[in-house]
């Protein structure tokens, strides 16, 4: 890391000046663009700069409990934006609960097995290889649990019909419901699928790009890439199964109905 | 029969536990909690008034071996319609053959809402001799319609439904 070249500050602000462009070029244009430009941008530093700082102590403090405490927390919150990000959601505890306790399951098994098999740091619940890592993978899991388990819950509304009338014919409540099982597993397993197809020759991963930029040799940045994408990819496959599945378990019973009433009302 | 609203179609949708309720109901003296649901549904079929389709086309929602033809031209439904899209089926077709998907598979009673609500004159005449038939072979039918000569030309016996309850159960004698 030889050639690891130090930003400052003033060199980080240089690299706004483009953003702050933009919204010139919003004001001028009448776009109206401005405003979420400027909350957003606004958000991003603030926000960074807090989590440097707080990674900074957590990794000068280096203990379990805390670790395991901050990884719980970001469990919380991206339970919540899976929650939030749903058009129709479960009624109750279950709506966050699903979708949350299917990403922490899937993101703590994958992240476990790596550190203690793959990276084997010491003591293997660093932090500092511990969090970085669980936020990638959770990350991922969030984008593909929402987008399963809202086709999941949008197109078992939209069939109702249908489903009822394979159900009125006797099937059971998985025959019934598997093109459309089938249907919601895809588009939350499209995204991960997508970023594999095309990782290197469409796109560098930031955080590849991230380790070549402070001067690590390409072919090792390549080898981590390559596990981060493998663990990402298995989390993400069996959050978005197990949430999917459960969601079904959830809006079916077990005299074989569709359970639509147990979707929260929309206001 | 009974007004919109009265429960008619809950009431149906129930018997087929399709909707979570409390009653019981039997088929040739098995309770229905004694066996699983869809076991109930294959004996007690339920045709609802909009029919649900699930494939493309047509024949991808009969059983393989059981669609049956003459079935079709009984019902004055054209034979080659097993063979079209969904999509291209007029509501009174797509309601006939949901009657003969469920026919189709021998059930012991039928539950059919508002079978001839999107049925021409003749077309009604060919379904109520189809039931005709199915009632001679021993098959239950409880049927809706807003039609009381419909009614009075099929039924044995007619229930008034009003505020969710069977208001009277008036035996016609026929």
């Amino acid at each position: 890391m030889s050639d690891y070249i130090v930003l400052s500050y003033w060199d980080v602000m240089l690299a706004a000046v483009f953003l702050v462009l933009n919204g010139v070029l919003s004001l001028a244009l009448n776009l109206g663009l401005e405003r979420q430009l400027l909350i957003a941008s606004s958000r991003m530093v603030v926000q960074l700069l807090a989590v440097g700082l707080v990674l900074k102590a957590i990794f000068a403090i280096s203990s379990p409990w805390l670790t395991l405490l901050v990884a719980t927390v970001m469990c919380i919150i991206a339970g919540r934006e899976v929650w939030a990000r749903q058009e129709r959601r479960l009624a109750g505890k279950w709506g966050f609960g699903i979708g949350a306790g299917a990403m922490a399951a899937a993101g703590m098994i994958v992240t476990l097995v790596a550190l203690t098999t793959q990276i084997q740091p010491d003591p293997w619940w660093s932090p500092r290889f511990a969090l970085p890592l669980f936020g990638m993978i959770l990350g991922n899991a969030m984008t593909g649990i929402s987008l399963g388990v809202d086709t999941l819950t949008t197109t078992l509304y939209r069939e109702r019909l249908a489903i009822e009338a394979r159900l009125l014919l006797g099937s059971s409540r998985w025959e019934a419901i598997t093109p459309f099982t089938r249907r919601a597993l895809r588009s939350g397993f499209t995204p991960i699928i997508n970023s594999m197809a095309v990782v290197g020759v469409v796109s560098l991963p930031g955080m590849m790009t991230g380790q070549i930029l402070s001067g690590v040799d390409p072919t090792e940045a390549v080898k981590y890439q390559l596990l981060v994408m493998f663990l990402i990819g298995g989390a993400t496959g069996l959050g978005v199964l197990s949430a999917v599945l459960a969601n079904i378990w959830r809006l079916t019973d077990d005299r074989h109905r569709l359970r639509l009433d147990r979707l929260a009302s929309r206001s | 029969m009974g007004a919109s609203g009265a429960g008619k179609s809950l009431f149906l949708r129930a018997i087929a536990d399709l909707d979570p309720n409390d009653g019981e109901a039997l088929v040739d003296g098995t309770a229905r909690s004694k066996m699983p649901a869809f076991e109930w549904r294959r004996r007690v079929a339920l045709v609802p008034a909009e029919s649900g389709w699930w494939a493309d086309n047509v024949v991808e929602h009969f059983v393989p071996g059981l669609a049956d033809t003459t079935m079709l031209e009984a019902l004055g439904v054209p034979a080659d319609a097993l063979g079209w899209a969904v999509s291209r089926l007029s509501s009174g077709e797509r309601h006939r053959l949901a009657i003969i998907r469920a026919l189709s598979r021998k059930p012991k009673a039928i539950l059919l809402e508002e079978p001839s609500a999107s049925l021409d004159a003749k077309s009604t005449t060919l379904l109520e001799s189809v039931l005709r038939d199915e009632l001679a072979r021993g098959t239950a039918i409880l049927l809706i319609t807003h039609d009381p000569a419909q009614a009075d030309r099929l039924a044995r016996r007619t229930l008034m439904m009003a505020d969710g309850r069977i208001a009277e159960g008036q035996g016609v004698a026929k």
